[in-house]
């Protein structure tokens, strides 16, 4: 059945990369070969795993966990793999390149919630959870209002998580391989729900890991051919990027990224609680034996992830120089520049790729094409993995099961499959449409419900004697809706989406005049400014503390017998939680 | 989980000693995280020229070595902590549990 599916995937691939190349056309670039054969030897490799994950993956737990059995060093290097996506590899550095200093500050800030992770949350998850964090919100209160509520909040960060993969994968595939943007997403959603449904987690974990060592290792390469080329001098490099960036010194200084205190503030929060808040990360603490090994697991990824933002770092400051500043295209003009639409070829988030092949040529440019396009890939697994178990496991065996009714281990994990496939055409779909946004603020509104959302249920519930099933429930769907209704209102969406044709009107207005590009960036954004409702980007600031302040205010005011049983239990809770006694095993709550 | 066995693990004193000198080992390193994280945020937010202004004659300015180091920092703080707690702590967790297991037989 396996081999069967495996040789059609090939043969659709194949189908869809030729027809790219007819279709294509005008739009797309020439066929890159070295990029398209290095591609395919990593997507029969990963199917092959996939192949040998299946026949591994009999039960539940070998599904949603590889059965327990991944060590610390391989699920680190496995969640740096989660945590090292398209957006972080190209969109830190294509900020870089465009913002320089203010690539750094997201790249911390993405950075910064990992030891936090450590010291409050990893060992506690992995003590008490199973398959999916709501095992760990849902210990001692009522499971079905909890477990409904972690799904929503797992499928909502899911979903956003997935638009921004897609999106890159599309723009990345169309450059790269030339083939059309929607035949990419198709066949990054095909490839994805193979990996997931087939392989679980098993194939999940080990894709993961073969792409953060080809993602690290050819990030390496490209950043020491950068630091060469200034003979290995930080200051040569700045100096020669802001002799090249049209906003000069200030690269080299925070910038207009973050303005004002409440928008620094407010994104500080977003990505230091919002990883504490991740579906697709949380769950990998259950793919380890023990506590130990849990942490370990966060000592490894973070090492990785921090070494991967320095390199992104100095692969920013590098494309400004080789990439902006390079001569050799017609009329002296950098040969990755597109005249037409004076921007970078494929925009910013490129700034990557083409260093590459500033750097290492054809070949080189082939390999990280590929390392990216597995990166995305990995990452859609992951995602996909958390969203499907957050509808089996959260939903259909729990929250929905008929009371006093068991739901079969077969039946549970066929659900989950049929959850893939359905996820697989969500993001498909949302890949399509939301082709034209900036992919890093996808991420960052995807943090934003994460922190709001997930982290203060799980936080509380883990720590908070006194949490009731009411407190969690209606703080969590509180953090939840005004994380939505923010960001829904807030400048990405609200002025860049719902009123896309009067921004382009306005912009298409300045440009008749006959404006600079300066001027034209400064209306675009002045009209962006005054048609938001909300004007941060990331309402973290207002939506967590909200979320906690309601699930202590209704937890406190909760005088039900449900509320009495939900204290008294917790001294079993935490004794479990922090001596994982009873967590071994088979565990069922 | 029997009540009888909750009251013996939470009575027990070096179950206590291991509870209260982890969690408050977490949250002093979690505290400080905060402190350093929220300090640059601050700093960018409301004395952005401080991270901007340059060191010495060149075009380095002062945020990139902080910037480097709040990364190398928050590395060494996950090794600090899994160092002590997959040694002391473990090892007291051990004795808690042959405590426990010689008390319930």
């Amino acid at each position: 059945m396996f081999g069967k599916v495996l040789s059609l995937f090939m043969l659709a691939s194949a189908a869809l990369l030729a027809s790219g190349d007819i279709a294509g056309g005008t739009k797309a670039e020439q066929l890159n070969i070295p990029a398209i054969v290095m591609f395919f030897i990593f997507v029969a490799g990963t199917l092959l795993i996939t192949y040998w994950a299946a026949k591994r993956t009999k039960s539940a737990k070998d599904f949603y966990t590889a059965g327990g059995g991944i060590t610390g060093t391989q699920n680190g290097t496995a969640i740096a793999g989660d945590y090292m996506s398209a957006a972080s590899f190209l969109g830190i550095t294509g900020m870089v390149y465009l913002k320089g200093y203010d690539g750094l500050i997201f790249s911390i800030g993405f950075l910064v919630g990992w030891p936090v992770i450590l010291f409050m949350i990893s060992e506690q998850l992995r003590n008490l959870g199973k398959y999916t964090f709501a095992d760990v919100t849902a210990y001692r209160l009522q499971q079905k209002q909890i477990r409904i509520l972690a799904a929503l909040g797992s499928l909502s960060v899911v979903i956003l998580y997935l638009i921004a993969q897609m999106v890159g994968a599309g723009k990345l595939i169309e450059i790269l391989f030339g083939l059309d943007y929607e035949y990419a997403v198709v066949l990054v959603g095909v490839l994805m729900v193979a990996y997931v449904a087939f392989g679980g987690m098993l194939a999940t974990t080990w894709v993961q890991i073969i792409k953060a060592v080809l993602l690290l290792a050819g990030t390496t390469f490209m950043s020491i051919m950068v630091m060469a080329k200034f003979g290995f001098s930080f200051e040569e490099l700045f100096t020669a990027a802001t002799k090249v960036h049209s906003k000069g010194e200030a690269i080299m200084s925070p910038g207009g990224l973050v303005s004002d205190p409440v928008s620094a503030i407010s994104l500080g929060i977003a990505l230091m609680f919002g990883t504490a808040g991740l579906p697709h990360i949380l769950m990998r603490f259950f793919t380890v034996s023990d506590a130990k090994e849990a942490r370990k697991s966060v000592f490894v990824a973070t090492g990785l992830i921090g070494y991967f933002y320095v390199l992104t770092f100095i692969m920013g400051f590098g494309a400004i120089v080789l990439v902006l500043g390079d001569h050799s295209g017609a009329g002296g003009i950098s040969q990755y520049w597109d005249t037409a639409t004076n921007a970078l070829k494929g925009e910013n988030n490129m700034a990557a790729v083409w260093l590459a092949h500033a750097v290492g040529g054809d070949y080189f440019l082939g390999f990280i094409s590929a390392v990216a396009f597995a990166t995305i890939l990995a990452v859609v697994s992951g995602l996909t993995l958390a969203g499907a178990s957050a509808i089996s496991h959260d939903l259909y065996a729990n929250a929905f099961a008929k009371e006093g009714v068991k739901v079969s281990e077969e039946k549970e994990m066929s659900v989950s499959r049929y959850a893939t496939f359905g996820i697989g055409v969500a993001a498909i779909f949302f890949g399509i449409a939301f082709e034209k946004q900036n992919i890093a603020f996808v991420v960052a509104l995807a943090f934003t419900i994460a922190a709001s959302a997930n982290f203060p249920v799980l936080f509380m519930s883990i720590f908070w004697k006194k949490l009731t099933t009411r407190g969690a429930v209606l703080g969590g769907y509180i953090g939840l809706i005004s994380a939505l209704v923010l960001v829904i209102l807030g400048p990405v969406v609200w002025s860049e989406i719902i009123h896309a044709d009067s921004l382009k009107a306005a912009v298409d207005a300045v440009k008749a005049t006959g404006a600079d590009a300066a001027a034209i960036a400064a209306a675009k954004a002045q009209f962006i400014k005054d048609t938001a409702i909300i004007p941060y980007k990331f309402p973290a600031v207002f939506s967590v503390p909200l979320a906690f302040i309601a699930i202590w205010f209704f937890s406190v005011t909760d005088s039900s017998a449900d509320a009495a049983r939900c204290e008294a239990e917790f001294d079993a809770q935490d004794i479990r939680c922090q001596t994982g006694i009873g967590a071994d095993g088979a565990v069922d709550h | 989980m029997t009540q009888e066995m909750v009251d013996k693990i939470k009575n027990n004193p070096k179950y206590q000693k291991l509870v209260s000198s982890r969690s408050s080992f977490a949250w002093t390193l979690t505290i400080i995280m905060l402190v350093v994280y929220y300090a640059y945020i601050l700093l960018i937010a409301f004395a952005p020229e401080i991270l901007g202004a340059k060191m010495g004659s060149g075009m380095t300015t002062v945020g990139i070595p902080v910037g480097i180091a709040i990364i190398v920092f928050s590395f060494a703080m996950t090794g600090i902590y899994v160092k002590r707690a997959n040694g002391e702590f473990d090892d007291l967790l051990k004795e808690v549990k042959k405590e426990i297991e010689g008390e319930m037989k």
